[in-house]
């Protein structure tokens, strides 16, 4: 038994038949649950008021948004080393959930901003770091969308997400060197002393686990489409020469 | 491989349009900036290494989709591949004759359109080196990106938009050096991160393009 074997499409859609009720159920009960508990049940911050109950859509968003990322980039590189092609379609499939991550944060970031900062957008490092991120969701995409052979699109995408992610690495970087930002450091950590409150953090774990849970239940049900739609490809195909 | 890029760079002149069309099209974008924002010379002197910079990307960005497409259509890329040269040493060779066709004359060109937009004297020397240290990345970058697209048929619009955000650290320490030489700062810091983007793409990037390459020759 190991995990080489969900490789086999067959075996990952029976799998994930099993698994992804059950994943969705969990995600739609976790952000049910986060969000009103967020919303109804949690005091307004003394210097915020309620636009601080926009950080149950935010910050998990955000974070799935880069995890997304992350996915992408190990899915790619087990396509690379061990040529599983539902490793490349998982990818493929992961790239508009994260792309769509990548725009609530950037959305909800600006509602939030208005009338915290008294401005939709500054050129702060965090958040130009995620305008590129979203660039590069673009042309991930694009690049899938335009590429007529399946395997040259997984083997061009994939080295695509490599370069692509020691680029975005640099960016983020070079925007720190580039401006000084508004947006607050990080106030998750678990090693540090200022935290956000536990009456915010609690439900705000709630939110992420739904948004980790809603990832999986979306990446596995589009893997589980991009799937099929090949397989319906190959048997057209098929028809069509005999 | 010197053989080769010989044989580029006579192409690129022969051929015309690589060595005139990009540099024309520097010319025409700092000539259309300030009908954009108006003449007022001490805004223009502001921005200009800015535009400088976004004018060099935009002309080095345009001529791109040259590198490979030519050699693509005729076949002799196929030839290449199957010499004794290293697919990395093609790619660097491309790179390199790309980089003297577009990037070297862009960096010449671009103290006289300084002139243009009033850039301030202690500018000129540190938009021609951040321009003279930064165009090798723009051009080692952006013929990955034309080995990502070479067999595609509208590959241009696409080339653009995978190859800009790749862009982006260049731009932003290029254009840092440039805007702090020509306001008298200290430039050491965004000069060595500028010519370590250089440096670095120029070593491992021809790996990446070289691979992307061979997946599109199968």
């Amino acid at each position: 038994m190991s995990i080489w074997e969900y490789a086999n499409p067959v075996k990952f859609i029976r799998t994930t038949d099993r698994i992804l009720p059950w994943v969705s159920v969990a995600a739609v009960l976790c952000l049910v649950t986060g969000l009103v508990w967020g919303y109804f049940f949690t005091p307004d911050d003394y210097r915020q008021g309620a636009t601080v109950k926009i950080i149950y859509l935010h910050v998990p968003s955000a974070l799935m948004a880069i995890n997304a990322w992350i996915m992408m980039l190990v899915a790619s590189l087990i396509w690379i080393i061990r040529r599983h092609h539902v490793s490349a379609l998982a990818a493929r499939a992961a790239a508009p959930v994260g792309a769509t991550f990548t725009i609530i944060a950037l959305a909800t970031g600006a509602l939030w901003g208005q009338p915290m900062w008294g401005t939709w957008w500054a050129w702060d490092p965090r958040l130009t770091s995620f305008l590129i991120l979203f660039l590069f969701y673009l042309g991930y995409m694009a690049l899938w969308s335009a590429i007529e052979n399946d395997d040259t699109a997984a083997d061009l995408t994939s080295i695509l997400c490599l370069v692509g992610s020691v680029f975005a690495l640099l960016s983020r970087y070079a925007v720190l060197f580039w401006n000084q930002g508004l947006h607050q450091g990080a106030s998750l950590s678990m090693d540090k002393e200022e935290n956000v409150a536990d009456v915010f953090w609690y439900p705000l774990l709630v939110c992420i686990a739904g948004f980790v849970l809603l990832f999986v239940a979306l990446v596995f049900l589009r893997t589980q489409t991009e799937i099929r739609a090949r397989r319906s490809r190959a048997l057209l195909a098929r028809e069509g020469r005999t | 491989m010197i053989a080769l890029l010989l044989r580029d760079l006579r192409l690129a002149v022969r051929a015309g349009g690589g060595f005139g069309l990009g540099l024309a099209f520097f010319l025409i974008v700092t000539v259309l900036i300030p009908f954009g924002v108006g003449p007022e010379t001490g805004l223009l002197s502001r921005i200009a290494p800015g535009i400088l910079w976004i004018g060099a990307l935009l002309a080095c960005l345009l001529s791109l989709d040259r590198i490979f497409a030519l050699d693509w259509e005729d076949g002799s890329l196929d030839l290449l591949a199957t010499a004794p040269l290293p697919m990395e040493g093609i790619v660097t060779i491309k790179a390199l004759a790309h980089w003297i066709t577009t990037g070297l004359p862009l960096v010449l060109a671009a103290p006289a359109l300084g002139v243009l937009l009033s850039l301030p004297p202690s500018g000129y020397l540190w938009v021609l080196v951040s321009l003279a240290l930064g165009t090798p990345a723009l051009s080692v970058i952006g013929t990955f990106g034309a080995a990502l697209t070479v067999g595609l048929k509208r590959g241009g619009l696409l080339l653009s938009i995978l190859v800009l955000p790749l862009y982006v650290p260049t731009l932003i320490f290029g254009a840092e050096v440039a805007r702090r030489g020509a306001e008298g700062l200290a430039v050491q810091t965004p000069l060595l991160m500028l010519a370590g983007i250089s440096f670095g793409t120029l070593a491992l990037l021809p790996f990446a393009s070289a691979a992307v390459l061979r997946i599109n020759l199968r």
